[in-house]
């Protein structure tokens, strides 16, 4: 075994009455990649924090192997001492100053506060020397706000090897990146690790952990449950690991398409600080799942706005249920049978504070059977909820607790709940799976699925391209806000999807 | 090492208890700049509950004070639950006040059954309708409705005193800008005999009901908290997010707008343009000290009125600027600011780290 750079021996951090992490162990070598893979909530983000010095361990002990090679611990609770050990993080979301540039971003926090001058000259050498080795290339004069996501990410890595990292940890890396920039990331990843460096990769994407890990750690429920070498590991055994049952592979079921219910015919939409529509297509019918697959950004915000009745379209028609649409806000949508799982769950999906009895009657509220004369009928609201948490699993401390205490999981299940419940006539499911454990997953696409069997039509908005082609009836790429024609999905291969989302869908057809 | 933590969840006795500490806070500050002045802080505080309750007519003199407090608090704790920052109460207040003069000085002849509902009306809608542009500004335009009303407390005053130098100025006020007196008909009869606590506390009281009940039990409430929590998740659901805005708006001016009215109609008599000492500012720091609860308010409301009423009698008993009161009061509400930070976050002193297993 090569030398070892970290140990965490017996971490356990409780919050409350949750046991987030309990006692882990876990080693890292140098030039190694190491998957730390479980579902969301299993503890892989508070360990990491732990390293991090975010927070501090109930017990257990963190040990960082100093320029000598012997192992030290590392004071608790100072992401100081985790930095100067050498230990950089690359979060899930970017911690870069917007309107500063990429160098000063990675300049940010290594000057002395008080100097008057700045010495970008021998940090551009630096950093310069730093990309030819990573073979990490990014503009360093250009501001962060006009750098793609990718690109972003580049900055965040160059930023923790700018201050000579040794252990480099990557959370879910590969969330925000098309599949091209994934593959990218990987190779850069493993020309860091053939440098010497060690990495940890948080990841709960099963297909990405077994391309770029030399070894697996699985975590459940906040404990080490499997550790393994990558090579020989099987994908159905980790899976099952990480879960502790068996994964129900989703499967279609052949089925007739029905009438139309929702299409678009040429409109044009803007979207504001996001790109827009432009002369699109689309016509879903009963009983059909349609997936829109592309790199986010490319007007699928546009797209789901139009169908959530948020937007009208600038130009061309637009018809529901087969009538041309005349109120085009979301309480009209919803009464007429749209059932709506907006991208973000936090942000648009349910409102904290209130309690998860008031966000699953949210969208009814003003139906007579929750409220009369404008008094709500808390009776119906709580009833509703609990049948809610029963049948959709949502699990939490009850109705009445507040739903930002929820995990994204158990919100998504939530909002499942308030919006199929209704026997929807359409769906629009717009990124219904993102930043979800494979459990809770699953069960999203069991409900979609069985919305479809039901005869619903279904929008599935995804960049899972595995999730696309497991569930959908027809496949649209959507490209610089323009939508392709939606094309069977048994006749569609993962490397032509990925040529149409990167703008190649003339080549192909010419 | 100091480490500050959120609390999981606040508990709901730390939710009340932060605000009552940071009254006793603020009193315990203003103790400083008391015992500067030479007078002993025990004392002066003795004469404080005094002045403020140690007689009926000190009860009556304080419920007076608490009355506008409750309806300019009220407004503000309504307008801050759908994040609407309506800095404006004074201006609607002094809005309602014209509007109460206008149709209560003798412009409509009418028995008080008919003469009170409708002076309390016509200021409740002028108040309402003051706020109800900086509130289309900023649904229209983004305006931020901090700045427009509070300019247009400025503006309003300066209204005012144009109409009490012009249309309005009673003749027989021998030159003093001030309006008509209020007519017996539309006057809010008073409480109890010989003491100017007057109706305007029940309208007070009953709007307070009024509000909570509307906030907790009713649809309307419901989507006004759920605008102000997370306004695009409630637009998503489907909430009319435009119409609960200028729902709360006219709702929350109109309160204001009521204050003016009791402070004409039931306390003055007649409109001056120094009818209220920043009712409508000290309302911001009652709904602040209330949680933005209705029930809160009356409770805060009384705190603050008794700290003016009964700074006055500490300033008359030992010789100690009356200002003392306008001091506990901005203490108060930087302490309850400090205090809602401590119901949400805690501080751990992590010296040494929690056993740890080495």
């Amino acid at each position: 075994m090569p030398d070892l750079v970290l140990r965490l021996s017996g971490i356990t951090k409780r919050f409350g009455p949750l046991v987030a992490n309990d006692g882990v162990d876990l080693d890292l070598h140098r030039g190694e990649v190491l998957a730390l893979l479980g579902e969301n909530g299993a503890g892989k983000t508070t360990l990491m924090n732990i390293l991090f010095g975010h927070y501090v361990a109930n017990s257990g002990e963190v040990s960082v192997a100093g320029e000598d090679g012997t192992l030290r611990p590392l004071p608790p609770g100072s992401p100081h001492a985790a930095l100067a050990a050498g230990i950089g993080m690359v979060h899930q979301h970017f911690t870069l100053a917007e309107n500063l540039t990429g160098l000063e971003n990675i300049m940010l926090g290594t000057e002395p506060v008080l100097r008057l001058s700045r010495r970008t000259g021998a940090a551009r050498k630096k950093v310069g020397a730093v990309m030819r080795e990573s073979g990490l290339a990014v503009d360093l004069d250009v501001q962060v706000s006009r750098l793609t996501v990718g690109e972003r990410q580049r900055v965040e890595i160059l930023k923790a090897l700018y201050r000579d990292a040794r252990i480099l940890v990557l959370d879910e890396p590969t969330a925000v990146l098309t599949p091209a920039e994934a593959d990218g990331l990987f190779a850069t990843i493993r020309a860091l690790a053939a440098g010497g460096l060690a990495v940890i990769f948080i990841s709960h994407k099963l297909g990405e952990v077994l391309a770029v890990s030399n070894r697996i750690a699985v975590l459940r429920g906040g404990r080490k449950v499997g550790e393994m070498a990558t090579a020989g590991a099987d994908r159905r055994g980790i899976a099952e690991m990480m879960v502790g049952r068996d994964v129900p592979a989703s499967r279609r079921t052949p089925r007739e398409r029905g009438r139309p219910l929702f299409e678009l015919d040429r409109v044009s939409v803007g979207g504001g600080h996001r790109r827009g529509l432009e002369d699109a297509s689309l016509a879903i019918a009963e009983g059909e799942i349609v997936g829109i697959a592309g790199v986010s950004g490319n007007g699928q915000a546009a797209l789901a706005a139009l169908a959530a009745g948020l937007a009208r379209p600038a130009s061309g028609a637009m018809r529901l249920f087969g009538a041309e649409v005349r109120g085009h806000d979301p309480r009209s949508f919803s009464r007429a049978g749209v059932a709506r799982i907006p991208e973000d769950r936090h942000h648009d999906g349910v409102v904290g504070a209130m309690t998860v009895a008031e966000n699953v009657a949210l969208e009814e509220i003003r139906e007579p059977r929750f409220q009369r004369g404008g008094f709500l009928r808390f009776g119906a609201i709580r009833a509703r909820a609990e049948q809610a948490i029963r049948d959709y699993d949502v699990r939490c401390q009850g109705p009445e607790a507040p739903a930002r205490l929820l995990s994204g999981g158990n919100i998504q299940k939530l909002i499942l709940a308030r919006v199929l419940d209704r026997e929807p006539r359409l769906v629009l499911a717009n990124q219904p799976t993102r930043g979800l454990d494979i459990g809770a997953q699953t069960e999203v696409h069991r409900r979609l699925l069985a919305a479809r069997e039901r005869g619903a039509g279904v929008l599935l908005i995804s960049e899972d391209l595995d999730e696309l082609m497991m569930l959908s009836d027809r496949i649209s790429v959507i490209y610089a806000g323009r939508l392709s024609e939606a094309l069977p999905a048994e006749g569609l291969d993962r490397g032509t999807l990925g040529l149409m989302m990167a703008g190649h869908a003339e080549e192909k057809a010419a | 090492m100091i480490v500050i933590e959120p609390r999981p969840s606040p508990s709901k006795a730390l939710t009340i208890a932060a605000p009552v500490f940071a009254g006793i806070a603020a009193l315990a500050l203003a103790a400083i700049p008391i015992a500067l002045a030479g007078a002993n802080p025990i004392d002066a505080y003795g004469y404080m509950v005094t002045g403020a309750f140690g007689s009926l007519f000190a009860f009556s003199e304080t419920l007076t004070r608490t009355t506008p407090l409750i309806l300019t608090g009220l407004a503000a704790a309504v307008a801050f639950r759908a994040r609407l920052w309506n800095i404006g109460g004074e201006g609607q207040l002094y809005a309602g006040a014209l509007a109460a003069v206008a149709v209560g000085t003798g412009a409509i002849d009418a028995p008080p059954w008919l003469m009170i509902p409708l002076v309390l009306l016509a200021g409740a809608i002028a108040g309402a309708l003051f706020f109800l542009g900086p509130a289309l500004l900023k649904l229209r335009f983004g305006a931020d409705e901090v700045v427009t009303t509070l300019l247009l407390n400025f503006v309003m005053l300066l209204f005012v005193q144009m109409m009490l130098e012009g249309p309005l100025k009673d003749p027989m006020s021998l030159g003093w800008p001030q309006s008509a007196p209020i007519t017996d008909a539309a006057a809010l009869p008073t409480l109890i005999p010989r003491m100017r606590v007057h109706s305007g506390l029940i309208v007070g009281l009953v709007a307070v009901a009024a509000v909570w009940v509307m906030m907790r039990r009713t649809v309307w409430g419901m989507e006004i908290r759920a605008v102000g929590e997370n306004a695009p998740a409630a637009r998503y659901a489907g909430i009319p997010v435009t119409a609960t805005v200028v729902r709360v708006a006219l709702l929350s001016g109109a309160l204001a707008g009521l204050a003016g009215v009791g402070e004409v109609a039931g306390l003055k008599g007649y409109l001056t343009n120094d009818l209220s000492p920043g009712f409508g500012y000290a309302g911001i720091v009652v709904a602040m000290l209330a949680g933005l609860s209705p029930l809160g308010v009356v409770a805060a409301a009384l705190f603050i009125a008794a700290v003016f009423v009964g700074a006055d009698s500490m300033s008359r008993g030992l010789g100690v600027a009356s200002y003392i009161a306008d001091l506990v009061v901005a203490l108060s509400l930087l302490c309850v600011l400090v205090g809602g930070f401590f119901t949400r976050f805690r501080l751990r002193f992590a010296g040494r780290p929690a056993q740890a297993g080495s």
